[in-house]
């Protein structure tokens, strides 16, 4: 008789890498990574994009061989890592505008694919990620990325989703979730914060142009997000990989909660994690825990005003109906943890 | 220089029967220009094109105001759009109409100009014989040629080869060749048709 | 070869004999023929391998061009209108990070109100942009302007814009003469990158630089139009030497020589400029003409050294500055600066007014007599102007201005123009 062994870290189900074998470790765990988002770049402290980008953009070029360039979008991805003549990126890479990584990713596809036919190859072996902050993305963006996605040009768009425009000082984008506090919706009057909107669910949206692979990760399971890319990798055409990436300094959140709020998003339904291929859902992220939002809404100084004195329960029951949904939607809720 | 003006509607080919008229021009060695006087025209609507041909090279841009030749793809404009405006006294005429320049009510303005440099041409009939479709814009040519001689029917045959392919290239070659011949018959003719109509009815 | 053809699609055969790489198009008139039949030569394969992208708006058009031509791709795409003010942002990108982008414009009027007939507001909008403007007189000449673009554009790496007459160029057929391949390969040679991505050699393109470095940028930019300057005459002259016929360069005199008036112009009104020049010397006028076809550099020494004898200076441009008058006027000044002459503007053309060799003949002669004002509106209709004002005046509510002028004229459909 063998008995399982639990590798999970106390409360994160997070495998140690310590306890893997050396093949099955993360790309971060090993010295022959890529450092494509080197140190010593200008995020804050608790970065979550800088965390996530440093993740997805190794395992990139893991996948590839090297052979990889990345467009990118202004913002603070953009402004942290390249306050020249200092730069941290160490592959080939280009900042054109705020709303058009996506078409420039276009761009430099389509000159490397004349280019391997120049050489007599059929595809170009170099591929092209483009990245961005969800203001670049859901909103400035927008246009670029569906046309991008509509003419399934090989490139694999990232957004990292941070909920706001926070470069220019946290105001809010169609990613700012109901409630937030940004500098645009301040926590005055009678619905203070955000407005419950109809929301604008990029992943979906993605989804809907029926392109080879979508996929939603979070930087609290950073190894799901090094398995997506690499995965993301294997296909051509476009692809759109949405990272949930907390932000201390728009959130209004510790620098050491990075993690723990991401994990939380995911734990409450706030974030469905999935993956969907050719527009249809192959893989969901169960919930291991399912913890009530509150518990992700108060450490954020975004939704202090929700729990005040008097505060606005019925608000903070907004945001758990559609958690709820989430977890209704995507089939968050794994059985055995069920009720 | 010779300044050509072409009325029509959309969908008739004004713009292609200007440009025809300047590959035609090429093809005999000749300088021309063909330009098209644009709107956000759709089908139906009123629709002008201009040729100029000469022997040097055209610099001038303007559109054409006093034309040399009025080729008038569509009848029903004559009374909606002032398609004679600015037509020189020596001036040719081309109608597309079974009808004469009388029954047509043009009397009084042919009065103003040379009886044997004015004709009507049932070009749309022409064009359904021989293409299935009433598109008189090649077929107006091989009427133009023959009015004018000044461009050949070979050179028209030419621009047509040179624009379309194939069959309808063809067909199109042929509809123009027969409008050629009717206005060559015609103003052989010893009633040559139109002026004689109109005399006819003269009011005077 | 001679051909007769159209502008558009003589422009889209010489843009194909420079062998391109990567060509993005999205449709807006009348630039539609020019990447109509470009794609029509991809398609084919005639031009394989070439990329070309329907993109979903001007804005991609350019981003795209952007990511192609930093990877070292020869990129075109061609606009108008609306369609290069919605680029604008990446207009300006391009030229910043110095990428040798050939791009038309089919020159068109700027809305509202909505017009899609020829003038140039749309490339005068962006003469600040940092891209090289060059001016097209006829269809022979914007074909072999696309040729020696893309020799400036990659010598020094920076972005071209070649303007032609929206309709009146790019709709008009005309003969025109095609190089041959080996001509043109013979001309341009392969675009040989200063800067490209690379993963043998990475770089980051596309840095934010602060105040310490951001000025010199910009000078360097100025230092390369500065280059231009010399460069444009000689690749004129090389082309020249290689095709047998001029075209480009920085100015073009036409009976400047004694001349006491000289009319000041770009595009194909140069034509019709000339019958006019034509018809006036007969009558004994000294005048002359100035076609500037290179308006970004602004030749000053040229135009100053084709200008400074005159005694009067005549501006006839498509464009027009609100609020302050010529556009290509203000420039032609600052090339004449400390030079006493009389100098006027008529503003000509605008939204495709037609500009006739009678109505030029008319302003001229009033200019030769100093009695224009220093600006003119051509053939300007006072009378809707007029009772527009009159309207303003006499009610608050006086309506929406472009439908009200529409309805004083009546039926415009029944004129010929």
């Amino acid at each position: 008789m063998t008995q399982p062994v639990k590798f999970y870290q106390t409360g994160t189900f997070t495998v140690g890498n310590r306890l893997l074998s050396p093949d099955e470790r993360t790309v971060q765990a090993s010295i022959n990574r890529n450092n494509s988002l080197n140190s010593g770049h200008r995020a804050c402290q608790g970065c979550g994009e800088a965390l996530g980008a440093r993740y997805a953009v190794d395992a990139a070029m893991r996948a590839t061989g090297g052979q990889l360039m990345a467009a990118n979008a202004t913002g603070c991805l953009e402004v942290f890592s390249t306050p020249y003549p200092e730069t941290s990126w160490q592959l080939p890479w280009l900042h054109s505008l705020f709303g058009n990584a996506a078409a420039v990713g276009t761009g430099i596809a389509a000159a490397l694919q004349v280019k391997a036919e120049k050489a007599g190859k059929a595809r170009s072996d170099v591929r092209v990620i483009a990245q961005g902050g969800d203001g670049g993305t859901t909103d400035i963006g927008f246009g670029c990325l569906s046309g991008m996605f509509e003419r399934n040009d090989d490139v694999l768009y990232i957004c990292y989703d941070n909920e706001g425009y926070m470069n220019t000082g946290v105001q809010r984008s169609s990613a700012t979730p109901p409630a937030a506090r940004t500098a645009t919706t301040q926590a005055l009057g009678d619905a203070p914060g955000a407005p419950f909107g109809q929301g604008k669910n990029l992943p979906l949206i993605a989804m809907a142009h029926e392109i080879p692979y979508v996929a939603t990760a979070t930087v609290a399971d950073l190894r799901d997000l090094e398995a997506k890319v690499e995965k993301a990798m294997t296909f051509h055409g476009a692809r759109y990989l949405h990272v949930f990436v907390p932000c201390p300094l728009g959130w209004g959140s510790a620098a050491c909660d990075t993690i723990k709020l991401a994990r939380l998003a995911r734990e409450t339904g706030i974030f469905p994690v999935f993956e969907a291929e050719n527009g249809a859902v192959t893989e969901v992220t169960k919930i291991r825990h399912r913890v009530p939002v509150e518990a992700y809404l108060r450490p954020q100084k975004r939704f202090a005003h929700l729990f005040g004195d008097p505060g606005h329960p019925e608000t903070v029951a907004r945001i758990q109906a559609a958690a709820d949904r989430n977890i209704e939607r995507f089939g968050l809720l794994d059985e055995k943890a069920r009720p | 220089m010779l300044q050509i003006r072409i009325h029509g509607r959309g969908g008739q080919g004004v713009v292609t029967a200007a440009e025809l008229l300047s590959i035609a021009a090429f093809e005999q060695g000749r300088h021309a220009q063909a330009f098209p006087s644009f709107g956000s025209e759709r089908t139906g609507a009123p629709v002008v094109a201009f040729c100029r041909i000469d022997d040097r090279p055209i610099r001038r841009r303007e559109p054409i105001l006093a034309p040399d030749v009025l080729i008038v793809q569509d009848p029903t404009l004559l009374h909606q759009v002032d398609v004679f405006q600015g037509l020189q006294p020596e001036g040719y005429v081309l109608i597309n109409s079974r009808r004469s320049f009388d029954e047509l009510g043009l009397g009084e303005i042919a009065d103003r100009f040379r009886h044997e440099r004015l004709i009507t041409v049932p070009a749309s009939e022409i064009a359904l014989e021989h293409l299935g479709r009433p598109l008189p814009n090649a077929v107006l040519l091989g009427g133009f040629a023959a009015l004018s001689g000044l461009i050949t029917i070979d050179a028209v045959a030419h621009a047509i080869d040179d624009k379309f392919k194939g069959e309808v290239a063809a067909k199109n070659i042929a509809a123009a060749r027969e409008a050629f011949e009717v206005v060559t018959e015609r103003l052989r003719g010893p009633s040559a048709q139109t002026p004689t109509a109109t005399e006819e009815s003269r009011p005077c | 070869m001679l051909k007769q053809m159209e502008g558009s699609v003589a422009v889209a055969e010489a843009v194909a004999l420079c062998r391109p790489e990567v060509i993005c198009a999205y449709p807006i008139s009348p630039q539609t023929h020019i990447v109509e039949g470009l794609g029509a030569l991809v398609k084919s394969g005639a031009l394989e391998p070439c990329a070309f992208i329907n993109v979903e708006s001007e804005f991609a058009a350019m981003s795209v061009a952007i990511g192609s031509s930093a990877t070292g791709a020869r990129t075109y795409t061609a606009t108008a209108s609306q369609g290069l003010l919605f680029m604008a942002e990446a207009v300006y990108n391009a030229s910043g990070l110095g990428l040798p982008i050939v791009m038309t414009v089919a020159n068109r009027a700027i809305g509202a109100p909505i017009n899609i007939w020829n003038d140039h507001s749309d490339s005068m909008s962006q003469r600040d942009s940092g891209w090289l403007q060059l001016f097209a007189e006829s269809n022979q000449e914007a074909l072999d302007i696309h040729i020696q673009a893309f020799k400036l554009a990659e010598e020094l790496s920076m972005p071209v814009m070649v303007c032609m007459d929206g309709f009146i160029l790019t709709h008009a057929y005309e003969r025109v003469d095609i190089p041959t391949q080996e001509q043109v390969d013979g001309f341009l040679p392969p675009y040989e990158p200063r800067q490209v991505l690379d993963t043998a050699e990475p770089v980051s393109i596309g840095a934010m630089v602060g105040p310490e470095a951001f000025m010199e940028v910009r000078y360097l930019a100025h230092a390369k139009q500065t280059m231009a300057l010399e460069r444009i005459p000689e690749i004129a002259r090389e082309f020249e030497a290689s095709f047998g016929r001029a075209a480009g360069g920085l100015v073009r005199r036409y009976r400047t020589e004694d001349a006491e008036t000289i009319v000041v112009a770009l595009g194909s009104v140069v034509g019709t400029l000339e019958e006019t020049i034509d018809a006036m010397r007969e009558q004994g006028v000294k005048i002359g003409l100035l076609s500037i076809r290179s308006f970004r550099p602004f030749p000053l020494a040229a135009v100053r050294a084709a200008l400074q004898h005159a005694e009067r200076v005549v501006v006839l441009e498509k464009s027009f500055s609100v609020g302050l008058g010529g556009v290509v006027s203000t420039d032609v000044r600052l090339a004449l600066s400390g030079i006493q002459l009389h100098g006027y503007t008529v503003v000509a053309g605008l939204g495709g007014r037609s500009i006739t060799q009678a109505s030029l003949e008319r302003v001229l002669a009033e200019a030769v007599a100093d009695k224009l004002e220093p600006l003119t509106f051509l053939d300007l209709d006072w009378g809707i102007v007029n009772r527009q004002l009159a309207r303003e005046a006499a009610m608050r509510r006086s309506g929406p201005i472009a439908e009200n002028l529409l309805r004083d004229l009546g039926t415009v459909q029944a004129k010929v123009h």
